[in-house]
């Protein structure tokens, strides 16, 4: 009770505090509904677009190379041999986000599992471990990634391997600060008097808790693989052609920026929508589910 | 105060030794670990990779591999290059200068931006100035920098024919301006993302400031808005961006590798593609050990400099 009133901010003069904190709430909810909207509309198209195309996103005209967009049948023009760029991009909307929602759903686990041992038990077995995030977290993540990328076999399963493997450090920082905290609480030494084992309390009383924070970096991480494996696959290391992504679609793009522009706009966009939608939807989140920072 | 440097010299050899750990791990994962160079020869027999692999200690417990290893990394004798077989650290010396003139110059430019930006949306909190930045920042961190890229030399070089789209200099023509002409999108590609961070914790760091006792006193003191914003505020705001400069360190190398590929710009980055793309894993570990070096000795001189401007932290 105390601490809330001390960490409580001085409201400025009232009637303006009252409209902008509403105008706030008003602005930060529709930011996070647009996410919503442009992801669901992103992934929807992804996974119905291409069978809504006439073209499929192997097929090769090459009489037709380099259309711009809206020629005949080709909604967002063709690419250098003639694939239809709208059915690419359909097909690479999905491996995209595919590999990007799977490299979180791994990169959370790894994080939440050793920021939630390194927290509870603390001491030798917490330092060790957090030290160990801290050396990872040394290295810059694309150079990192490269590196694996190119010494092991790439696919798309190993490409999410990776991913997961360079991502997790954020997580488990998060989820060990959270945990420390909690682990002095009352209800943790009632459950331990009571008998509970470390995994029954780690699992069942100090997770729950914190699954407010493991969301909203969870999204944020979401936003973050998408980033990471466009980056990896334009290099060439990530995804292999002829599956199609959007970082690999624009590997070739740039030979061709004053010919055929679109072929880089048309990727390019698609990212950035993604990633901003995730990037929204993660802080209108935060909003909604982390008490503390929006308490006045 | 020495005893802080001290403590936290002990603390940065105890990553750098996880590090070294990390990277010699890392190394085993080559097709062939170590020996892949020689394995990638032709008709090199399995009892000749077998002789050079006594040779080279390869039979030796792997912690007394390990430990020569880091001695290596320590004293400098980082290998020899596949290529060409010159010394990998002479190699990435050769590249530093363009990569930190690259990093520096948009280092720079995101600082003076970001905190003009932080600033301005702190002391305004919740103006159209304020969201406007706020989902600004938000969509600049979603932009893929390379792609960013593009549309800039479209733009920039293509269709406006303003600024060059890539290298470091033309050739025959090395003036300090034509250097200048060719770093301008380089850098302010690479900056995007930094000033979207910076504005940000320049913004949080400003309101953590601006509620602090001593600012009601300066202002009780009837010292001019200004006074209290630029020498009270500001001032102690700054402090944690220091630190920040550091934790940045691997976002903006990341960034720099994928920049310097869009413009061809000869720095590290491009070394490290270029080597990969020849499988040349001296230079690759060479490269990947350097930048988490760099990072480390970055967050070190970050935190030094931290405490030296402020005593509070000395004593945590």
């Amino acid at each position: 009770m105390m601490a809330n009133v001390a960490t409580s901010e001085v409201p400025p003069k009232h009637g303006r505090w009252t409209s902008s904190r509403a105008i706030r709430r008003f602005i930060r909810h529709r930011l996070a509904i647009t996410g919503l909207v442009m992801i669901t509309a992103i992934a929807a198209l992804s996974i119905i677009g291409p069978w809504l195309l006439p073209h499929g996103m192997l097929e090769i005209h090459i009489i037709d190379r380099f259309s711009p967009p809206g020629t005949d049948t080709y909604l967002l023009g063709t690419d250098e041999m003639g694939r239809d760029l709208a059915a690419r991009l359909f097909m690479a909307g999905r491996v995209s986000l595919l590999v990007g929602v799977a490299a979180m759903v791994l990169s959370t686990l790894i994080g939440a599992v050793i920021g939630l041992v390194a927290g509870y038990f603390g001491k030798v077995t917490g330092t060790v471990l957090m030290r160990f995030t801290d050396s990872v977290l040394c290295f810059p993540q694309i150079f990192l990634l490269l590196t694996l990328a190119a010494f092991l076999e790439p696919s798309a399963l190993m490409i999410t391997l990776i991913i997961a493997a360079t991502s997790w450090m954020e997580i488990a920082r998060i989820v060990s600060a959270e945990i420390r905290s909690l682990r002095e609480r009352d209800f943790v030494t009632a459950a331990r008097i009571s008998g509970a084992s470390h995994s029954w309390i780690m699992f069942r009383e100090l997770l729950p808790n914190i699954v407010g924070p493991i969301i909203v970096a969870a999204t944020l991480t979401v936003a973050r693989a998408i980033l990471i494996e466009a980056y990896v696959s334009f290099l060439g290391y990530g995804i292999q052609p002829p599956l199609p992504s959007w970082g690999n679609m624009l590997n070739n793009a740039q030979q061709y920026l004053d010919t055929a522009p679109w072929l880089a706009l048309v990727p390019g966009v698609a990212i950035t929508l993604a990633v901003t939608s995730f990037n929204f939807i993660g802080d209108g989140l935060r909003d909604a589910l982390d008490a503390r920072s929006d308490t006045p | 105060m020495l005893r802080f440097i001290l403590h936290r010299l002990g603390h940065s050899l105890l990553l750098l030794l996880l590090v070294s750990i990390l990277g010699f791990t890392i190394l085993h994962l080559a097709p062939g670990g170590p020996l892949s160079q020689f394995a990638l020869s032709p008709g090199m027999t399995q009892a000749e990779l077998a002789k050079i692999a006594e040779r080279m200690g390869l039979n030796r417990p792997l912690p007394v591999q390990w430990f020569d290893w880091f001695t290596g990394l320590v004293i400098g004798d980082w290998g020899n290059s596949f290529r060409d077989g010159r010394a990998v650290l002479d190699i990435i010396m050769g590249h530093l200068f363009a990569t930190l003139l690259l990093v520096i110059s948009s280092t720079v430019l995101s600082v003076g931006i970001g905190t003009l930006v932080g600033v301005l949306g702190a002391t305004r909190r919740y103006s159209g100035f304020d969201y406007l930045a706020t989902v600004g920042a938000m969509i600049a961190l979603s932009i893929p920098t390379f792609w960013f890229g593009l549309v800039a030399i479209y733009v920039f070089s293509l269709k406006l024919g303003w600024l060059p789209s890539g290298n470091m200099y033309t050739i025959g023509d090395e003036s300090v301006l034509d250097y200048a002409r060719h770093l301008i999108m380089p850098s302010c590609v690479l900056a995007l993302v930094q000033v979207a961070i910076w504005s940000r914790y320049m913004r949080s760091s400003m309101l953590d400031v601006i509620d602090q006792d001593f600012v009601r006193t300066a202002r009780a003191k009837g010292l001019t808005r200004s006074r209290v914003l630029y020498g009270h505020i500001l001032r102690n705001a700054l402090i944690p961006m220091i630190t920040l400069l550091g934790i940045q360190l691997p976002t903006l190398l990341s960034g720099a590798l994928v920049t310097e590929t869009v413009f061809t710009w000869p720095g590290i980055g491009r070394l490290f593609l270029d080597s990969l793309g020849y499988n040349d894993y001296p230079v690759i570990m060479g490269v990947l050990m350097f930048t988490a070096i760099f990072v480390l000795l970055g967050n070190l001189i970050a935190d030094i400099v931290v405490a030296g401007v402020d005593p509070r932290v000395r004593l945590e």
